[in-house]
């Protein structure tokens, strides 16, 4: 049985909210039960944003993460909160852009992703948050890259149909950060 | 039909217009703003009224004035705003009128915060206003029941014509589930006439009168009466409620919207210990199903009750009601827009069994 609490958390802006998001829109098209909560208030103004989502093949009993068994931190204040509250054999993916330690924590797998300097180097910083979400389906094995593939190509259309390659290659390249 | 993902507050407003609410009537407030939001972007669509109002007290008072002309009526808003409206809903409670009223609670008192909470339970569930009324307060716990339940909120409104209050936790209209669009919309012409509203005579039958004053107390005693006999009926038709694993178990968790589901993790974590816990949810928060939750309490196997909200403890009276004495009962919960966790929850059914 597959459930996964999972926890994605940083700066308003960096993507956050609709990491979650497309990760349970993901889930959804491949049949799984989903929920998706966002952390709201006076903290997303310029603070830090969080959103918790989980995915399971069985019945989602509560939509919050209090132990998440991944963890995704997008920024220090974020790993610096949430790491001790990680299941242990759980995960944490961090963004090594810009969080400059390693985890504190022994008994989880931890994932370090460039998300901005791949960003950069693709040649579109808003992509930061697809790298990490590349990492994260190629580390978990939770949702299939071709359902997320497919979904960008029906968000992107028309004149924005140039996106789903630079998208496309931003999973793949998260992906490769979680193969070594 | 495929399941879709849809926000709570967005999944609301879509589940009342597709029920056939026509007129909306609101003033935004954290956490319920996108419910006014996406009535104004798809009201218009269906020909129908979105009126954002200068403030609660006319928001629902519009509301008693279209329902008085024989609209499906919504309004909605979150606990400081509901406290504003509620001398409007006492006005349609003695008018007799139908209308649904949303509240996304937050929490309180006073302007209090945003973040989810369930302090308004006394005032949905006791008549927030003045005078011997009730309104039927369902309680959903997750947002596929929000939507199953709109259509019913509309229904009975009409049949009982009172207003149906619908409940909810600042979490749940913020949060995104899958939902799954079970019953086709309404068709307006299918719906019953309403001989009652005032629509104009046109010179063929005597004026409709809406009122709320009955200056004689003997008029007034009736018209209190008819009320309380038709408030008998709905106590006696229409409890609705849920059980997860309450047969046989050791102890009974209580608890409506999030917090039934942060029970049911609790009651996971305590199933690992090998301790068997149950949870009874009510859906209808009034009329509270009392002798259901009488008979779960009362089994041989049931040690304790534990009710879990997110406030100090006010539906606790009514566990306290139903259980009658027979079992201890307990109290666990966070107020103010903290949320109890599943491992607070599970230490507060140890504490209760004395374990």
């Amino acid at each position: 049985m597959a459930y996964n609490d999972i926890l994605i958390a940083g700066f308003g802006g960096q993507g956050v909210m609709s990491m979650g998001t497309t990760m349970a829109e993901a889930a959804l098209s491949e049949g799984l039960n989903v929920s998706w909560l966002p952390s709201y208030g006076p903290e997303m103004r310029g603070g830090t944003a969080n959103c918790s989502v989980v995915i399971a093949d069985s019945e989602i009993i509560s939509p919050i993460v209090v132990q998440p068994s991944e963890l995704i931190a997008m920024n220090l204040p974020s790993l610096d909160k949430f790491e001790p509250t990680v299941k242990p054999g759980g995960y944490i993916f961090v963004n090594n852009s810009i969080i400059k330690r390693k985890l504190v924590r022994t008994d989880v797998k931890a994932i370090y992703v460039p998300t901005l300097d791949i960003a950069d180097e693709l040649g579109n910083m808003r992509v930061a948050n697809m790298v990490m979400l590349g990492s994260y389906i190629e580390a978990t094995g939770v949702l299939k890259f071709d359902t997320v593939v497919n979904m960008l190509r029906n968000i992107f259309t028309g004149k924005k149909a140039h996106l789903v390659e630079i998208n496309q290659q931003a999973l793949q390249r998260g992906a490769a950060c979680a193969k070594i | 039909m495929a399941k879709e993902l849809w926000k709570g507050n967005e999944a609301i407003a879509e589940a009342a217009i597709r029920a056939g609410c026509r007129c909306y009537f609101g003033y935004p407030i954290t956490p319920q703003s996108e419910i006014p939001e996406y009535m104004s972007l798809h009201m218009p669509k269906v020909g129908g009224i979105f009126l954002q109002s200068e403030s609660e007290v006319a928001a629902i008072n519009m509301v008693y004035g279209a329902s008085g002309a024989g609209a499906r009526v919504m309004t909605s808003s979150s606990s400081p705003g509901v406290s504003l409206k509620q001398e409007g809903i006492s006005y349609i409670c003695s008018a007799e009128l139908p209308a649904v009223i949303v509240n996304v609670m937050r929490g309180g008192p006073g302007l209090g915060t945003i973040q989810p909470a369930q302090g308004d339970y006394f005032q949905a569930t006791r008549g927030g206003g003045h005078g011997d009324y009730r309104v039927i307060v369902f309680a959903p716990a997750n947002i596929q029941e929000v939507v199953d339940l709109m259509q019913d909120s509309f229904e009975l409104a009409d049949k009982y014509r009172m207003p149906v209050m619908m409940i909810m936790d600042g979490m749940i209209g913020q949060m995104m589930e899958p939902v799954e669009w079970k019953k086709p919309a309404v068709k307006l012409e299918d719906l019953p006439a309403k001989p009652w509203a005032t629509t104009g005579t046109k010179g063929m039958r005597a004026p409709n009168v809406i009122n709320s004053l009955f200056i004689d107390p003997n008029a007034s005693n009736d018209h209190n009466m008819r009320l309380h006999a038709k408030y008998q009926h709905i106590i006696a038709n229409e409890q609705r409620y849920e059980t997860a694993e309450t047969e046989d178990a050791e102890l009974i968790f209580v608890a409506f919207g999030t917090p039934a589901r942060l029970a049911r993790a609790a009651a996971r974590l305590l199933e690992e210990e090998g301790i068997k816990a149950g949870v009874f949810r009510p859906i209808t928060i009034w009329p509270y199903p009392y002798d259901a939750l009488y008979e779960a309490a009362a089994q041989d196997s049931v040690k304790a009750v534990v009710t879990v909200e997110m406030n100090t403890g006010q539906m606790i009276d009514d566990v306290r009601i139903a259980v009658r004495g027979c079992k201890p009962v307990s109290f666990v919960g966070q107020a103010g827009g903290r949320v109890p966790t599943p491992q607070e929850v599970a230490a507060a059914a140890r504490l209760a069994l004395g374990r």
